[in-house]
């Protein structure tokens, strides 16, 4: 019998995506438009508080939303009849965006002059938090609904995070959630996360949202 | 849960090097994955036995060698392991100074394979 040999690799398994990634964020730079990768749990409001932050950032910030969604068009449908350029992209079943569907979006918005695309990622917070999808900035919501114990499960996603939303404070009063222990949890695991408290429901806290949104696009269109 | 995507990737890279020398068998296929990954080692083998089937990686072994999150020290340039729960509230045993960057636990890295 043959014997067996060893054959070096030393390959990067997601070198792929990352190569695409990369290439999205540079020619997206190039153009001066602020890619923004919005991931959360499904249910925690990312469709409303993409509509808040068209209304919020309407005569300021030229927006267009892709959306991800495993087989239906009911989310892209609610932010195009508003006015905004929005694709949407059936993922069929799978858990994450990757760059190369980016790529798709990104290529059928590229009409628009644009100052800002915010991806509507798939509900999940694992497998997103482990895809480059070429994004300059990413942005999770915790709903107070799903518990002040999700950092501890799902690391990673919070690490990764240039903001926190924390969306449906209208809840607090009705819930065990514990704003204190989640912020020290999330800031445990990431010291330079901004933690925004907002209810898409009430509006509460989504004039600081679209303040510090704002304040990135102008910084990214300057820099 | 992305593990498809992932085993996908990986049967991709085996096959290529398979083929570039002249392998007849994959026996087994080294694999380096940081411990931030919510990968189960479980998945990634059914997946790849699943995928695999009819290539010349069909009943490979996957090992999976699981690596440390590690932080070096912004201040002294000291790297030193950290739990999961606290990679942002780390404390250079060294020096004692706070910032530090990761520096490893997010690998996805093909070592090499076991071929015949």
């Amino acid at each position: 019998m043959e014997g067996v040999r060893l054959i070096e690799v030393k390959e990067e398994i997601l070198a792929d995506n990352i190569k695409v990634a990369t290439e999205v964020r540079e020619r997206l730079r190039s153009k001066n438009t602020m890619l923004l990768n919005l991931m959360s749990s499904p249910g925690s409001g990312k469709t409303s508080l993409i509509l808040r932050t068209v209304e919020g950032l309407k005569g300021s910030v030229r927006l267009g939303v892709i959306e991800a969604d495993i087989d239906s068009t009911v989310d892209a449908e609610k932010v195009a009849a508003r006015g905004i350029p929005a694709i949407q992209l059936r993922t069929g079943g799978f858990c994450h965006l990757d760059a190369t569907m980016v790529t798709q979006g990104i290529n059928a918005l590229a009409a628009n002059v644009l100052d800002l695309i915010i991806i509507e990622n798939v509900g999940n917070l694992v497998c997103p938090a482990e895809f480059d999808t070429g994004a300059h900035k990413n942005v999770m919501i915790l709903s107070v609904p799903e518990g002040d114990d999700k950092p501890l499960k799902y690391p990673l996603m919070f690490s990764i995070c240039d903001v926190l939303l924390v969306n449906k404070i209208d809840y607090l009063s009705l819930s065990d959630f514990d704003m204190a222990v989640l912020r020290k949890r999330v800031l445990a695991l990431n010291p330079n996360i901004r933690i925004i408290e907002v209810s898409c429901k009430t509006g509460a806290g989504i004039e600081d949202w679209i303040a510090w949104l704002k304040k990135e696009a102008d910084a990214f269109r300057l820099a | 849960m992305h593990e498809l995507p992932i085993t996908e990737s990986i049967l991709n890279i085996v096959i290529t090097y398979a083929e570039k020398n002249n392998v007849r068998q994959v026996m087994a296929i080294n694999l380096r994955v940081g411990k931030l990954s919510d990968l189960e080692d479980e998945w990634i083998q059914r997946y790849f036995d699943h995928l695999s089937k009819g290539t010349v990686a069909q009943g490979a072994k996957l090992k999976i060698e699981r690596t440390p999150i590690k932080v070096q020290c912004n201040s002294c340039a000291a790297s030193y392991e950290v739990e999961i729960t606290n990679i942002g509230n780390t404390v250079c045993p060294v020096c004692g100074k706070k910032e530090g960057k990761l520096i490893s636990g997010r690998e996805y890295y093909i070592k090499d394979m076991e071929v015949q």
